[in-house]
């Protein structure tokens, strides 16, 4: 035990992991304040407020032992449900999907939860499994009922971009569980070949559109190639060192789109450069190692499957929002964490972090035992 | 192998396969970290100046300057088409999202007629998305900054401040120089979509010499760098290249003159046209009367069209040049020019009995004016003696000296169009009525043809312009040709006829103003100037009874005609005046082309003239056209639906 003029409960913070999260968090505030043209408003003041209430509810969830979560998961995942479909029923539509529930100081989007919920509902499922069952057929099946409601929900909004998310989320977690490798790699070889196939049967032209976009944003670069087009421009016209803080022109002058949420980075980027980018890319790699590394340390199989889970969730968003802003991968709208204004995605990160601190905090005092 | 092996999972070689499975996916999120990072330098390094020059690019827009277009001058330097520096706001149909709620918008905040309303909406329903539908132009200051503040909430309206073109003198130089207005859709293709025409503000020539000296009129547009959003709002000028202004065109026009002229005309229908007899140069092309090529610059009203359109006196025809007449007894100066060129002996007599019996039909003159010679039947426009000499000369050589003094011929003028008429002639008789079977005129010329011809009737059909040539002709002796650019230009050739045959004519010409001739009222009231003229008068159609054309409907009286030159001793002005259904040339035409010459003499004494009549009129042309309008709204605008836009 330490002693110090801190209290113990303070100076037991994972103060690492904080400091992490503090940059993120800050240098969201400083892309959204200049972003807004130099302006605390709309977004800067009310990113750092929701950053400080939902830094609370992740110190307060921390406080659980994991043993709760595991006993609540089975009720977080219906309350989830619940969600979801007062979502379809009373939601607000927004960029064509109906996925928002308005509360006012938040737009809560339900699906950002429910993927939570789905980490701790798989991680407890595949806790309970005896080890020898995990390389039969009933540790893969009950997966697709649990994930069966909340994705066709999702479906109904409709939102591709979170359900491709979840599952990728829930294939990972298998993977982590320990599920048989031949699955994955020929899992893997038979997407890769029934691609051109859902491409020509599942999408829906617009969503065609997307890809072909993706696969070469240049031909359209007014239509809907702009997207990238412009993040492109934003990113590269910063070379090493960037124009300068509040000196972006893509965003001042309104050419860079969702350059609050889903295109901050790029926002960033070209006021901050190279230098600034790279920056923020070994922040997320840091904080998802410390992610992965409680994972490592925890002892119990639930409490692993969880911190690995949950590393993950917040690994999908980073990894796609970041290969998105830099043309190698479609434009799906999905925010980086921490960073892109909006409470949904910076509330699940939140939990995320909480339980995460909370599985740390349980490894920690296993360690002291020892 | 015939059976597969089985590899016995147990609690601990699962936290094993958990650690190595993390470990590779920890170092697989090191990998694709690296990997953005590397992808970011890529497009942030590598390729950096490309996407800087799109950020350059995207930020910075090009937008055109309209030039300012070439002033028009007068002879003297002084301004008959300018620009105005003004404020304007026009409509960009791509942008514009509620079209009805931003008009109504602007109806409120500019206070547009309804009329206007009514073009405007006529206009948008045509444009082509990327044409500038001009909303209004010399806005005052205040309603133009009522427009550019609340700018955010009215996309598609661009307020601008811009040039605009002024003609001073209005409506009497109408016809003279046309009018401009925004390019419409043909005009763009045809000049294979120049950005410049769909520029706000930029206008081209649309009539007159606005029209056909465009391209040197209009000047080389200017650029300017603006820094822009992505909603096309600008933030700042960045630097500017200046407009290169058109050439200004010196006219031969006497810009005084013109509008003397043209409001010397007063209420009648009809054209004055004054040449230099020596140079060619055209001092004045009147016409009346007419419409203010002001109220075209920003397009007119469907209500002021149609009252232009509609009006008897056609104020959209050009009738120095577009406008046919029968010469009547002003083609007998030239007619007497070609009876010496036959032979005839100016001093030999024909008895006039009061007509001239050819066959079993009897040609009426206008009185009994006993024997007469060249030169009193000239004084006396008497028609017998051109009917029994014109028949002893014959068609040939009238019509061959016609086209010599320039009837039947189309000058070569920048001018839009310009109706020649007929000099009629035996082949073109011929030529004409052949194919036209069903016509009830033989194709073979009669002698009866030649006795209509020879007093300006029949075939003959000419138009002020080349009356004015005639005349200018006659007086100079020289092959004048009509000029209404300004340029030095080499002096005209005399015309290859006897000097003595010239001053018959002139002579005969001056006894009609100054002895015993038909206008002797409208002797010039100036000390050692005299004028020499013609008068006629054109029936509108065929005698009936006693009617004559003299008295009843306007549309049908007879058109009065003058032809002149001063001053007689050195001849150095001509001047033709037509006045339709002016009902005589003495009583008409002369009195106005008495005034239009003491103006080039006297000015003061010319203007204390015009003065007085104007009083008569009822105010200045401004005044009476104003007036106008708004009886014939009162009388013709169809009734407007309540404005619903408060």
């Amino acid at each position: 035990m330490r002693h110090g003029l801190v209290p113990a409960g303070i100076a037991d913070l994972p103060w690492g992991m904080l400091w992490i999260v503090f940059a993120l968090a800050g240098a969201g505030i400083l892309g959204l304040y200049s972003a807004a043209g130099g302006s605390l408003f709309p977004w800067a003041l009310m990113h750092a407020a929701r950053f400080t209430v939902f830094l609370g509810l992740a110190f307060f969830l921390s406080r659980f032992r994991m043993q709760t979560f595991h006993d609540l998961a089975w009720l977080g995942y219906a309350g989830g449900i619940v969600l979801l479909i007062l979502t379809l029923i009373l939601g607000v539509i927004g960029g064509g999907a109906r996925s928002w529930l308005e509360l006012g100081f938040l737009r809560l989007q339900p699906s950002e939860l429910m993927k939570v919920s789905i980490v701790l509902v798989l991680a407890r499922f595949y806790s309970h499994i005896p080890p020898r069952e995990t390389r039969r057929f009933s540790a893969i099946w009950p997966v697709g009922v649990f994930l069966a409601a909340p994705i066709g929900l999702i479906l109904l909004q409709p939102d591709l971009g979170t359900t491709m998310l979840i599952v990728l989320n829930t294939i990972a977690l298998m993977f982590m569980a320990g599920l048989p490798l031949r699955l994955f790699i020929g899992g893997g070889l038979l997407v890769g070949a029934a691609l051109p196939l859902v491409y020509h049967t599942l999408l829906l032209p617009h969503q065609q559109e997307r890809v072909l976009i993706f696969l070469n944003p240049e031909a359209d670069p007014l239509g809907s190639g702009y997207h990238l087009t412009q993040s492109k421009i934003a990113i590269g016209s910063g070379g090493i060192f960037g124009k300068g803080f509040l000196n972006g022109t893509q965003s001042h002058l309104h050419y860079l789109p969702e350059q609050h949420t889903d295109f901050i980075f790029s926002a960033i980027a070209e006021e901050w450069g190279l230098v600034g980018g790279v920056f923020l890319i070994v922040l997320f790699f840091l904080l998802l190692k410390w992610g992965m590394g409680v994972a490592l340390d925890a002892k119990g199989k639930f409490e692993r499957l969880v911190a690995a889970g949950l590393s993950l969730t917040i690994f999908f968003y980073i990894a796609i929002n970041l290969m998105m802003v830099m043309g190698l991968a479609p434009v799906v709208g999905i925010p980086l964490p921490l960073v892109s204004y909006g409470g949904s995605a910076m509330l699940t990160v939140m939990i995320c972090l909480g339980i995460l601190m909370s599985i740390d905090r349980g490894n920690r005092a296993e360690r002291s035992r020892r | 192998m015939n059976r597969r092996y089985k590899p016995i999972v147990t609690e601990n070689n699962q936290v094993y396969t958990f650690t190595r499975r993390a470990l590779v996916v920890g170092g697989l999120q090191g990998v694709l970290a690296t990997g953005l990072a590397a992808r970011m330098g890529w497009i942030a390094i590598h390729e950096n100046e490309r996407w800087k020059l799109q950020s350059e690019s995207n930020r910075v827009q090009m937008r055109l300057i309209p030039p300012r277009r070439g002033w028009l001058v007068d002879r003297a330097g002084q301004p008959i088409a300018i620009n105005r520096s003004d404020f304007r706001v026009d409509l960009i149909p791509d942008r514009l999202k509620e079209p009805d709620r931003i008009l109504a918008e602007l109806v409120r905040l500019l206070d547009l007629p309804p009329d206007e309303v009514e073009r405007i909406k006529e206009e948008l329903s045509h444009a082509a998305g990327y044409q500038p539908v001009p909303v209004a132009e010399n806005l005052p200051f205040e309603k133009y900054a009522a427009i550019t503040v609340r700018l955010p909430e009215l996309p598609g309206v661009a307020p601008l401040r811009a040039f605009s073109r002024f003609y001073p003198d209005g409506a009497a130089v109408a016809h003279l120089v046309g009018y401009v207005g925004t390019p419409n859709q043909e005009e763009y293709k045809k000049e294979n979509k120049l950005p410049l025409l769909i520029t706000p503000g930029f206008k081209i020539g649309k009539e007159g010499l606005e029209k056909t000296m465009e391209p040197r009129l209009r000047g080389k547009p200017g650029a300017q760098r603006v820094e822009v959003t992505a909603g096309g709002t600008l933030v700042r000028e960045l630097s500017t290249l200046q407009d290169v202004s058109g050439s200004p065109l010196a006219l031969t026009v006497d810009a005084g003159l013109q509008t003397f002229a043209a409001r010397r005309l007063g209420e009648e229908s009809g054209s004055v046209v004054v040449l230099d007899c020596l140079t060619g140069d055209i001092l004045a092309l009147a016409s009346m009367p007419a419409y203010d090529p002001n109220n075209f610059t920003d397009g007119i009203s469907q209500n002021e069209w149609k009252m232009l359109a509609q009006d008897e006196r056609h104020p959209l025809i050009n009738k120095a040049l577009n406008g046919l007449y029968p010469p009547g007894s002003t083609f007998k100066p030239m007619v007497a020019m070609a009876l010496q060129q036959a032979g005839i002996d100016p001093t030999a007599r024909i008895n006039c009995p009061g007509g001239f019996q050819l066959g079993n039909r009897f040609f009426r003159c206008l009185g009994r004016h006993g024997s007469m010679n060249m030169h009193t039947a000239i004084a006396k426009s008497c028609n017998t003696y051109f009917y029994a000499m014109g028949r002893r000369a014959g068609i040939d050589i009238i019509s061959a000296m016609g086209k010599r003094l320039g009837f039947g011929q189309k000058f070569d003028l920048p001018v839009v169009s310009q109706n020649y008429g007929t000099m009629p002639s035996a082949p073109w008789k011929k030529a004409r009525f052949e194919k036209g079977k069903k016509l009830v005129e033989r194709p073979d010329w009669t002698e009866s043809d030649t006795l209509n011809t020879a007093i300006g009737q029949g075939f003959v059909i000419v138009n002020p312009l080349q009356l004015a040539v005639m005349v200018g002709r006659v007086a100079s002796g020289l092959d004048i040709q009509p000029h209404i650019v300004r340029a030095k230009r080499p002096p005209p050739a005399p015309l290859p006829f006897a000097k003595e045959h010239f001053e018959t004519v002139r002579s005969g010409m001056w006894e009609v103003v100054n002895g015993a001739g038909t206008a002797g009222r409208s002797r010039l009231e100036l000390p050692g100037i005299e004028m020499g003229g013609k008068t006629g008068t054109a029936q509108v159609r065929r005698i009936t009874g006693s009617q004559r054309g003299q008295s009843g409907d306007w549309k049908y009286r007879d058109h009065g005609l003058f032809v002149c030159f001063a001053p007689v001793a050195n001849p150095r002005y001509a001047c033709s005046v037509v006045i339709e259904h002016g009902m005589g040339g003495a009583r008409a035409a002369a009195p106005v082309a008495k005034d239009v010459l003491t103006y080039l003499f006297d000015k003061e004494r010319a203007m204390a003239s015009l003065t007085k009549f104007e009083e008569q009129w009822g105010g200045t042309m401004a005044e009476r056209m104003a007036a106008r309008a708004q009886r014939w709204l009162a009388a013709n605008a169809k009734p407007k639906p309540p404005e619903g836009t408060r």
